[in-house]
């Protein structure tokens, strides 16, 4: 099941290419739902394992297999690229093949990299991501896409080069002829091997994160992205770093020398990251680019779950991985549904905004409140558990991080009020408010912000026992 | 385990009120609207009434438990509610006064647009305000107490072209999140001590710790909630926000800002009573905050002119008291006068709506007066709740003030006196609000062609706006022609009559007995001379604002040049918005700004990255040809840094 989960979107790219341009959409948006409905289908019935080898002579398998985090990943890998081709389909004219072309091969590669056992196969899925968001910055994207690409191609390429390196030395080092993550984790290591191997893996996920100070890349690669890549990138691609470090950073942690200092290390850059990306948030003139900084405070709330090492703040990151790529896919959907009718994404551009589009400022409100974390929408419940967790690691990580909370309805309470409020200019006062294509797109993400913020327990029970295997690893010494 | 009530009902009526009207409300009829509206919150106040009723005498809480809500871990909290006797009153006040200003709402309303939106969010705001009083943990009632907050600030902003209601509304929903930050920080330290947030697990365990090993934790707990009391109740130094909040329409003025969410803080510190009382050092905190805050906004009332600033500023005043109260020791007493409050209060404000209207929107008491013969229903019932929050015997301010008053005069004498002067003051400024509106001769422009507020001269002051900002938009064919000066309708005069009885009788509600068996005794001595102090304080706050705006109207003016200083600083509020501003807002914008993103992110770490200069360039250049859809150089790149990682590992490493 999981092979063909991986395999339709990747067949349905070929096929694509096949097929005449103008029903490129109609296909792209036909595979990602079925796709959609597979991931789904995999939720309900659960996924089992499938492993052969691949590269036998290095110990390279092809091993999949997935536990009830990585199928909520998987889920909201396939949501969410479903949705970003809906947003495509008036605003994409040109190479209009090859970019939804790239769309489904994105796809394949982003769920590979959620149920991929074996660290190559990982890597290459990991690396696979990459290329297809380069392209789609870097030829669909705004004036500055080529920068923009180009610094995210950097960024990410050299995180890459470090989890290559720490790879290849786990295997060298622990002499296990495999790469069978699970066995490479729980290989003996010296302390000193770990702390390098685990530095290496930190810094290629912390930029996929990203962490500060290594965010820079996401200003730019957001804001210039089109909305399709946009969504993909906070909805999906920032998890590949979260993901990364509950599933192969932190098994490291116990052999790693220093590890409570590492740890602290950690907790500290995550609320900087809370606190910083939601000041600079604060005063941002791009409607675009504020969202992208928020989604640095908002991944810093993440990892600080993930570092307070408790299953209230693991369990809670986990779930607010999901949460922010709902709320801040919306709202990167909303501003593509303004950017597409007005061609500008300054702020002050707009205001009165609900005049002319009432139902969008509506769903732009219950996007705002669920980012805000409001109560009974999804944000907040993660963000309670979270700095819950946080709280018992460590009470001061709770009182510096919580402001972050408070800037949060500062920064997206204006946004709104700039935006949305005010006397609507003449520009703005004849704007068509949404079509049904875009309720299509906007809808669904709604429906599951609130069911996950009024009951959420489903999803902590699916969560729970990857959260419990990964405590026993850290506390296995 | 007692048989189910079905207590969800009571938020879930005015929720599906909230659904209706949300969704097709803007293609209905207003009646259709307005019947929506008001029939799911009196449905909800009679499922209330029947609940109660079979409840009985509630010697022990009556809980429900629907559904758990979050677990992970150990960490688990239900979906509860949860009935007492604190609960039961405040289901009644909140179901009964809501639907009285939901009705008045309908007549006050008629003329504006976004009817819909208007009734959709004040049902949502009843559905969050009894989930918050019906809670059965801290989390579901922080669930409600956002909830409120969110409706608050949509309806605050309600008229929202006027840039003015937006930003009430923000600072409203932003200081309050301010205040959260206390209660969530109170919550997760509540939950490593006693591993639940359930109010009876919490509270049961906190009567049989130890005081030696817990007085810092508890006192942690408590200062922490007091925080987030003093956010969603409006004491210093979180009150700022209550005044301005008064941008939005009168009703929610009325229903929001006076009678029910601002009073969610006193509720809730009453509700965690069990830990107040281990708590001396925050109790003693809770009770000076609630008498500063008391004596301040009550000086702030004595010179406003706008008439719903005078009302805003004594109901952050009256909210002092119930601090007071509780802080001393007298829950009872504090929640007896948030019971009287929300009669008095809402009257007032509801009172004001009937004079606004009347005025065509004009909010500023110097253009009214002599209106007692114009708008007769409105002048009697205000009367009544002018002598209710007088504090004269024996309507029902004065039962419920002095309750907490007198408890103050046992406990903290100090505190006294300077609850006593405020009370003074109390008297003082609404009886000026009285005079100004309804005595004297009418000072309000004449029938004339363009009756606008360009006509005023001294009359636009910066926070003026806030409260005047909509009639320019929303009422502009207002203020022509018609100009005669009429009652308001009977929707909106039977709530108020309603109200007035209430005022007038609702001291006589033993409320602090039928509490007693929860929140403890408030019952204190009546001490000869206290009680001869609070009935001098009447006297003498009526006896002088009518000797200064009835006798001789021109004294205020005098008083004010010759106090020019202290009146400038009174006027102004003490000028902490702009203190606030300098201290506190423009460090953090402009450190954001300035040094975080164009100093940190854009020069210090872009810089490094662009900075990596010739090798950013070469690698650029190289990559470029990737734009050709050249994949192969890419493979190359990974390749090559894979053999160089190698090769460097095996260089420094010591690779085996």
């Amino acid at each position: 099941m999981i092979g063909l989960l991986l395999l339709v979107p990747l067949a349905g790219m070929l096929i694509s290419i096949f097929l005449p341009a103008r029903l490129s959409k109609y296909w792209a948006a036909a595979v990602s739902a079925a796709t959609a409905l597979l991931s789904v289908q995999l939720l309900r019935t659960g996924a089992t394992a499938e492993r052969m080898p691949w590269i036998p002579s290095l110990g390279v398998d092809y091993h999949v297999a997935a536990d009830g985090i990585s199928l909520l990943m998987l889920v909201l890998t396939t949501v969410m690229t479903l949705l970003a081709i809906l947003a495509s389909f008036e605003s994409v004219k040109d190479r209009v093949k090859e970019f939804y072309a790239l769309l489904l091969l994105l796809e394949s590669a982003m769920l590979g990299v959620f149920v991929a056992q074996d660290f190559v196969l990982f890597f290459v899925f990991f690396e696979f991501s990459l290329v297809p968001m380069y392209f789609l910055i870097g030829l669909w994207g705004g004036e500055r896409r080529l920068y923009a690409a180009i610094k995210f191609f950097l960024y990410t390429l050299s995180g890459s080069v470090f989890l290559l390196l720490g790879i290849i030395a786990l295997y060298l080092k622990s002499g296990a002829r495999t790469f069978d993550a699970a066995t490479l984790l729980a290989a003996p290591l010296d302390p000193v091997t770990a702390q390098w191997v685990f530095w290496a893996f930190f810094l290629a996920f912390a930029i996929k994160v990203p962490m500060f100070p290594l965010h820079t890349w996401l200003p730019d690669a957001h804001t210039e992205a089109p909305t399709a890549g946009s969504v993909i990138l906070a909805g999906v691609m920032l998890k590949m770093g979260t993901y990364g470090f509950l599933r192969f950073s932190l098994p490291l942690l116990p052999q790693a020398g220093h590890a409570r200092e590492i740890v602290t290390v950690l907790g500290v850059l995550s609320i900087i990251a809370i606190l910083y990306g939601a000041l600079v948030s604060l005063m941002q003139k791009d409607w675009k680019r504020l969202v992208a900084y928020s989604s640095v405070s908002h991944l810093g709330f993440c990892t600080l779950g993930l570092f307070s090492l408790n299953a209230s703040g693991i369990s809670g990151s986990v779930l607010q991985q999901v949460n922010h790529g709902i709320s801040t896919g919306l709202l990167f959907l909303i501003v593509g549904i303004v950017y597409e009718r007005r061609h500008t994404r300054v702020i002050a551009d707009f205001g009165g905004l609900a005049h002319a589009m009432p139902n969008m400022s509506v769903i732009f409100a219950i996007a705002m409140l669920s980012s805000a974390g409001l109560p009974l929408l999804n944000g907040f419940v993660g963000e309670f558990a979270i700095l819950n967790g946080a709280y018992q690691a460590n009470a001061l990580w709770a009182y510096w991080s919580v402001p972050g909370v408070v800037l949060g309805a500062a920064y997206l309470l204006w946004l709104y009020q700039r935006t949305m409020l005010g006397p609507a200019q003449e520009v703005n006062a004849r704007l068509q408010d949404l079509t049904v294509r875009e309720w299509l797109t906007v809808l669904p993400l709604v429906a599951w912000a609130i069911s996950i913020g009024v009951y959420p327990k489903p999803y902590f029970d699916l969560i729970a026992p990857g959260v419990k295997a990964a405590l026993e690893a850290l506390h296995r010494s | 385990m007692a048989e189910s009530q079905q207590l969800w009902l009571i938020p879930a009526l005015p929720l599906l009120g909230f659904l209706i009207n949300s969704t097709v409300g803007r293609k209905m009829s207003k009646q259709f609207v307005s019947f929506i509206a008001i029939a799911s919150v009196v449905a909800s106040f009679l499922w209330v009434a029947k609940t109660l009723n079979a409840l009985g005498a509630l010697d022990q809480p009556h809980v429900e438990h629907y559904f758990t809500w979050i677990a992970s871990g150990t960490f688990s909290v239900g979906f509860d509610f949860s009935v007492d006797r604190l609960t039961s009153i405040m289901l009644l006040v909140v179901t009964g006064i809501g639907s009285l200003i939901h009705i008045y709402a309908t007549g006050y309303m008629a003329h504006e647009g976004g009817y819909y939106r208007f009734f959709a969010y004040l049902n949502l705001f009843m559905f969050f305000m009894l989930i918050l009083v019906l809670a059965a943990n801290f989390l579901l009632l922080f669930v409600g107490w956002e909830g409120v907050g969110l409706c608050s600030y949509l309806l605050i902003g309600f008229y929202f072209l006027e840039k003015s209601a937006g930003d009430a509304g923000k600072k409203a929903f932003i200081v309050n999140r301010v205040g959260d930050f206390g209660f969530s920080l109170a919550m997760f330290l509540v939950f490593i001590n006693f591993g639940s947030l359930d109010f009876g697990t919490v509270f049961g365990k906190a009567a049989t710790l130890q005081p030696e090993h817990s007085a810092g934790m508890i006192t942690a707990i408590c200062l922490l909630l007091l925080v987030g009391a003093a956010g969603k109740s409006a004491q210093i130094p979180l009150y700022v926000w209550l005044p301005d909040a008064m941008a939005g329409p009168t009703p929610v003025s009325a229903l929001i800002h006076a009678a029910t969410m601002v009073t969610a803080g006193v509720y809730m510190v009453c509700r965690s009573s069990s830990l107040f009382n281990n708590a001396p050092l925050a109790m003693e905190t809770v009770a000076i905050v609630g008498t500063a805050t008391a004596f301040f906004a009550a000086t702030m009332g004595l010179a406003q002119n706008d008439i719903k600033k005078v009302f805003a500023y004594s109901t952050v005043s009256q909210l002092g008291y119930m601090f007071l109260g509780a802080g001393v020791g007298a829950y009872s007493a504090g929640i007896f006068h948030v019971v009287t409050h929300a009669f008095f209060k809402a009257l007032l404000f509801l009172g004001a709506g009937s004079v606004i209207m009347a005025c065509h929107h004009e909010q500023d008491m110097r253009w009214y007066g002599g209106l007692r013969k114009k708008i007769p229903v409105t002048f009697g019932t205000l009367c009544c709740a002018w002598v209710a929050i007088a504090g004269i015997p024996p309507f029902s301010g004065y039962h419920s003030k002095d309750a907490i008053l007198l408890a103050a005069y046992e406990h903290a004498r100090p505190l006294f006196w300077i609850g006593a002067l405020t009370a003074a003051m109390t008297a003082f400024y609404v009886s000026r609000a009285m005079f100004l509106t309804f005595f004297g001769e009418y000072r309000g422009p004449n029938p004339h062609p363009d009756h606008g507020h360009g006509g005023h001269d001294d009359h636009a002051h910066g926070d003026d706006h806030a409260a005047h900002g909509h009639d320019a938009h929303a009422h502009k064919d207002h203020g022509h022609g018609h100009q005669e000066i009429k009652e308001s309708p009977a929707v909106m005069t039977i709530p108020l009559v309603i109200l007035a009885l209430l005022s007038l009788g609702g001291g006589f509600f033993n409320i602090p007995d039928w509490l007693e068996p929860v929140l403890g005794s408030s019952h204190a001595e009546h001490d000869p001379t206290a009680v001869a102090v609070l009935y001098a304080t009447f006297i003498v706050g009526i006896g002088l604002a009518y000797v200064m705006y009835v006798l001789s109207p021109s004294l205020p003016d005098k008083l004010a040049s010759s106090f020019k200083g202290l009146h400038t600083l009174i006027y102004n509020k003490y000028f902490v918005d702009e203190v606030y501003d300098v201290t506190i807002v423009h460090p953090i914008t402009e450190g954001s700004r300035y040094f975080l993103w164009k100093g940190v992110d854009a020069g210090l770490i872009d810089g490094a990255v662009n900075g990596a200069g010739s090798v950013s360039r070469w690698l650029g250049g190289t990559l470029r040809h990737l734009q050709g859809g050249n994949i192969r150089s890419y493979a190359t790149w990974v390749a090559a840094g894979a053999v160089f990682v190698v090769l460097a590992m095996s260089v420094w490493g010591g690779v085996r």
